[in-house]
């Protein structure tokens, strides 16, 4: 057993197993003692005022045990739902923070914002009856469009925004690049809409709330991507109890793509009703209710301005965004827009001068939140998108204009505030455009042509920031948590290992991806590591998962625990072998003197530490049991070439993805297999968002007009290629396993590789996403949109 | 859903006399489009009549000049069935290309015709074939059967019982999914019998209708050329957020083209 023998080794999944045979135990899975079931009303419209609510034949109905509204809320002072990231706006001053409550105070303020809920012995007769509420409302005239939440006679939603705007926000040098600017040799100019996204994780939100008498304590089990951000924005912000008699527990979750970090009022009302009742609750959302409810994503409109003197060399980038919050603030929505997306555009390139205006606004639609790459996918969108322009206006190769732009020096900062540690971005194209067979496209699109098809081919070479966060930087940013991870290696005394870690899984694979770091570490075989997450009882703490940040920062975390642990090991190896603690090295899961053959197994050390006879008592404690928090010094970079080959029809405007290359660089890769398996999935969810995907509100009537599949249209697997992935490494500076994050990826490149090449393909500037088949066909044949 | 009273029928006899006592019952076929509709809450039978254990309502039988298949009969049995893919291999087609392998499993040729979904695909078989649809009562020409959204010739206790297929000379469907639904966003059957030719189209109406421009047309010289000229009208078809009226215009002209380059 070889030290990292584990590292690099596509180990198959351990979670599989279960979660392939139906062995899963998710939240709507939990049945407790006395189980009652709580079904929500929603409002049907965008945009009202609630007159009154009658819950009288409601009351009446069968099973049931209860109904609350927003008159229960306010009197049992449960608080909103707070925003964890406040930003300061151009003028210094706080973002606007409207009241987020968790039942409909008085007013609705999107289709699906929650008003009442209704208790009873069956999830049926919860239904049934809240069929039976009546609410009076008064319509009121709604705004959906970013675009349209600022104009003349838009209707406000909240008293403290009257304009509607939650904040103006600005990052970069304005003076540099208006300078710069107004002496380039030329200019590329490009509007563009970042459509809107309904995450549809597989699993539907869901929880089960109980309060105990016994113990006067509470448990919750939530799908949720961060059990302990959920507990302490809940019993500090929002329900005031002491967070040390609150459990939360987050079993098995199918999918979460940002969707379940967030505070929901569901869990809310659920964990405040169980004590009122003394029941537990649950609850679990139809697709339907997911489709209104769940934190939508991105919703930017964008102008941006690339200034480059006359060799296509960058001289300034001027954008200015229109952000689409939604209705109300969701827990990180905020900083989407603004931190996570504006730092993110200088991409691969040196430009000198970089300035963004971000104007954030509220309008009658689900709030808007993280979202798989939150923020990086958009700022991808910008850059490549007028890069690839910039390239056509020049007349240069798409390459090569990236190449004369690339970032060749590293560490680099950027005039966006991030320092970037290491890439190599000239290497990572080459192998994409070798493995995309550049070189083969215009005879490919030749070829097309005699089929009456129309061929494109386009860039995408992206850059992200994961591992989120460094604390400081992050607080001094606005954010209003700290952003660490924490580990603990609990060692038993048969060398047996459990690692509880404050990363959650939820389809990355955590179970045995952090199994094969500890097993390579220790020298101990995987069987002999159990990895526990999502259980604030078991875990010391967590911020949770996102933002590609598990392996960087958890990791990170998991391996200073580790080095704890043989420093300890160390200590009692040096005991037992009567040599001094220098003498000792920890090799292939021995400890041994350096020089000698003596030496001494793991596991007998584990078994030293819990039976202390030949023990150094005097100067070290029993037990082999560490912990470590760790707060990462800087972002990590991962970063890489996405192209993309498209074959059009333009009889039907039906476009086929015909190749998909991704060659991304993130560092060290711990498990092959399962990074290939996100980079599929981040790619699919990419081509989704530029070519399938698109979430549309009724401007008239603020309806959700695509609530549900048979008009959201989710990319299947016959709707893509099969992808040619390939790895470039350049090890992260700057945390121990060199590693720098993959999960999101793939669907942060992607939707501009995918635009590049249907632009390319019918020889225009812009297309709107989704490029569904009537969009393309009305551009290919001119038809009036 | 809400609550309801299942039966399972023994008998056709028997699953009549449900639906003649009772105006909110309703017949369970394979369930695609009834069980998906409860699920929502759009429809609220106080009764299933399941028919599933009518055995002589499915089933293929090939005469001399028609197919004659069971209202029961799953949309996997025809797409697989030799007789089928010998005489009309665009009605196997047809069926192996409706939903996906789940649905073709349990869905049903009668629950398709009997629904008439503007977006189904059987209906433009029917129609473009000139089928007869057999009920416990009487025979209904299927240019007689198809009326509106939703909409058809049956009376309330009517039940299919089959659905006999004319045996063209040449056919073929062509569809065009909606990218999400996968439904027909516009369907269209071309059916020559030598005599004269059939063109239906689904998914573009309220209804399944035909095109007797191209019928003529196509009657004359049976080729994609024949009708490249024509002008679909955009008045009366649907529009949506996936697919305008004249964009379903527009794809009438293309699948019917295709559709004639298939067939011949």
């Amino acid at each position: 057993m070889g030290d990292m023998n584990f590292i690099g080794q596509s180990v198959k999944r351990r979670e599989d197993y279960r979660f392939l045979t139906g062995s899963g135990n998710y939240t709507d899975d939990i049945v407790l003692p006395h189980q009652s079931h709580a079904s929500f009303v929603r409002s049907p419209h965008a945009h009202a005022r609630i007159r009154a609510i009658d819950k009288a034949a409601a009351l009446k109905a069968p099973g049931v045990i209860a109904v609350f509204t927003g008159d229960d809320i306010a009197a049992g002072k449960v608080n909103g739902l707070p925003c964890g990231w406040l930003i300061t706006d151009v003028n210094g001053q706080p973002m606007k923070e409207p009241p987020h409550p968790v039942l409909a105070q008085g007013k609705v303020r999107y289709v699906g914002d929650h008003v009442a809920v209704v208790i009873a012995e069956t999830a049926q007769q919860a239904r049934d009856a809240a069929e039976k509420i009546e609410v009076d409302y008064e319509v009121l005239p709604s705004v959906v469009r970013a675009g349209d939440a600022r104009s003349k006679g838009a209707p406000t939603l909240h008293d403290i925004a009257p304009d509607n705007t939650c904040y103006v926000w600005g990052l970069g040098d304005k003076a540099a690049v208006d300078k710069a600017m107004a002496s380039a040799a030329h200019v590329t100019t490009l509007e563009f809409v970042n459509n809107r996204l309904i995450p549809n994780a597989i699993e539907p939100r869901a929880a089960n709330a109980v309060y105990s008498r016994a113990d006067d304590g509470y448990t919750l089990y939530v799908a949720s991507q961060n059990p302990h951000v959920e507990r302490l924005l809940m019993t500090a912000f929002v329900l005031g109890l002491p967070e040390h008699k609150v459990r939360v527990v987050a079993p098995d979750v199918g999918g979460g793509f940002g969707s379940k970090i967030f505070l929901y009022a569901e869990e809310v009302v659920l964990t405040w009703a169980a004590k009122q009742l003394n029941r537990p609750i649950k609850w679990t959302a139809d697709r339907s209710e997911s489709f209104q409810s769940d934190a939508h994503g991105r919703d930017h409109v964008t102008k941006a301005e690339l200034g480059m003197d006359k060799n296509g060399k960058f001289t300034a980038l001027r954008v200015t965004t229109t952000a689409n919050l939604g209705a109300y603030l969701s827990t990180f929505s905020s900083c989407i827009p603004t931190i996570l997306y504006a730092t993110l555009l200088a991409g691969q390139y040196a430009t000198p001068a970089i300035y963004a205006e971000v104007t954030a606004v509220f309008t009658n639609t689900a709030p808007v939140d993280a979202y798989r790459g939150a923020g990086r996918p958009e700022a991808t969108y910008v850059v490549e998108r007028i890069v690839e322009q910039a390239a056509r206006e020049m007349k240069l190769d798409p390459a090569e204009i990236r190449r004369r732009n690339f970032i060749t020096t590293f560490p680099y900062q950027t005039p966006v505030a991030l320092l970037y540690d290491t890439g190599n971005y000239e290497a990572t194209l080459a192998d994409a455009q070798k493995a995309a067979d550049v070189a083969g496209f215009p005879a490919r699109r030749a070829e097309s042509a005699k089929r009456g098809k129309l061929r494109g081919l386009g860039y995408a070479c992206y850059i992200e920031a994961c591992g989120i966060a460094p604390s400081n930087i992050a607080g001094a940013l606005g954010a209003r948590a700290g952003l660490y991870e924490a580990a603990e290696v609990r060692v038993h005394p048969t060398g047996k290992v459990s690692l509880f870690t404050g990363s959650h899984s939820h389809g990355q694979g955590h179970e045995t991806t952090f199994a094969q770091v500890v097993a390579a570490r220790l020298g101990i075989p995987m069987e002999d590591v159990d990895v526990v997450h999502g259980d604030t009882s078991k875990v010391l703490f967590g911020m949770g998962t996102y933002g590609s940040r598990s392996l960087a920062v958890g990791g990170t975390a998991i391996v200073k625990a580790l080095d704890k642990i043989i420093a300890k090991g160390k200590k009692i190896a040096a005991h037992l072998l009567e040599a001094s603690d220098s003498d000792i090295e920890f090799k292939d899961g021995n400890f041994g003197v350096t020089g000698t053959d003596r030496k001494i197994p793991f596991a007998q050390i584990a078994l030293t530490a819990y039976v202390p006879h030949n023990y150094p008592l005097d100067k070290l404690e029993p037990g082999l049991n560490e912990n470590a928090f760790y707060d990462p010094v800087n972002f990590t970079f991962p970063a890489g070439s996405h192209i993309c080959e498209v074959e059009i029809d333009p009889e039907t405007g039906r476009t086929r993805v015909e190749r998909f290359t991704a060659v991304d660089d993130f560092g060290k890769v711990i498990n092959p297999m399962i990074v290939e398996g996100q980079v599929h999935g981040g790619l699919t969810q990419g081509i989704g968002q530029a070519l399938t995907e698109g979430c549309h509100y009724d401007p008239e009537s603020g309806q959700l007009v695509t609530g549900s599949f048979l008009d959201y249209c989710m990319p299947r697997a016959d709707d893509v290629p099969s992808y040619h992935v390939g790895t470039q490494v350049t090890p992260c500076t700057h945390n121990p396993l060199g590693v720098k994050g993959c999960g999101e990826a793939g669907a942060i490149g992607a939707p501009a590789a995918v635009m590049n090449a249907i632009t390319d393909a019918l020889g225009v500037r812009d297309v709107e996403m989704p490029a569904t088949p009537q969009r393309i066909w009305r551009i290919a044949n001119q038809k009036p949109v | 859903m809400y609550a309801f009273q299942y039966r399972k029928a023994n008998t056709l006899a028997d699953a009549a006399a449900v639906l003649s006592r009772n105006a909110d019952a309703k017949l369970l076929a394979g369930g695609q489009s009834l069980v998906a509709s409860m699920k929502l809450r759009l429809i609220n039978p106080s009764d299933i009549v399941d028919l599933s254990g009518i055995k002589e309502l499915a089933g293929i039988k090939l005469e001399s000049n028609a197919v004659v298949i069971g209202a029961m009969t799953r949309h996997a049995a025809v797409a697989s069935s030799h007789d089928v893919k010998k005489a009309i291999p665009a009605l196997a087609a047809l069926a192996d290309g409706i939903g996906d392998r789940m649905v073709r499993n349990m869905g049903t040729l009668g629950g398709s015709v009997a629904n008439n979904d503007p977006a189904a695909d059987y209906p433009a078989a029917a129609l473009a074939l000139g089928a007869t649809v057999i009920t416990d009562k009487r025979k209904i020409a299927a240019d007689d059967f198809f009326k509106g959204l939703f909409e058809t010739a049956l009376q309330p206790s009517e039940i299919i019982t089959a659905v006999s297929f004319p045996i063209p000379k040449r056919a073929a469907y062509m569809k065009f999914r909606n990218p999400a639904s996968r439904y027909a966003l516009v369907g269209v059957f071309v059916a020559d019998f030598g005599t004269g030719v059939r063109v239906a189209v689904t998914g573009a109406g309220p209804g399944v209708f035909r095109m007797p421009e191209m019928e003529k047309a196509l009657a004359a010289k049976f080729s994609p050329d024949a009708i490249a000229g024509i002008k679909v009208p955009e008045a009366n078809l649907n529009s949506d957020l996936h697919a305008a009226a004249d964009y379903r215009a527009h794809l009438i002209g293309v699948m019917a083209k295709r559709a004639v380059e298939a067939a011949a």
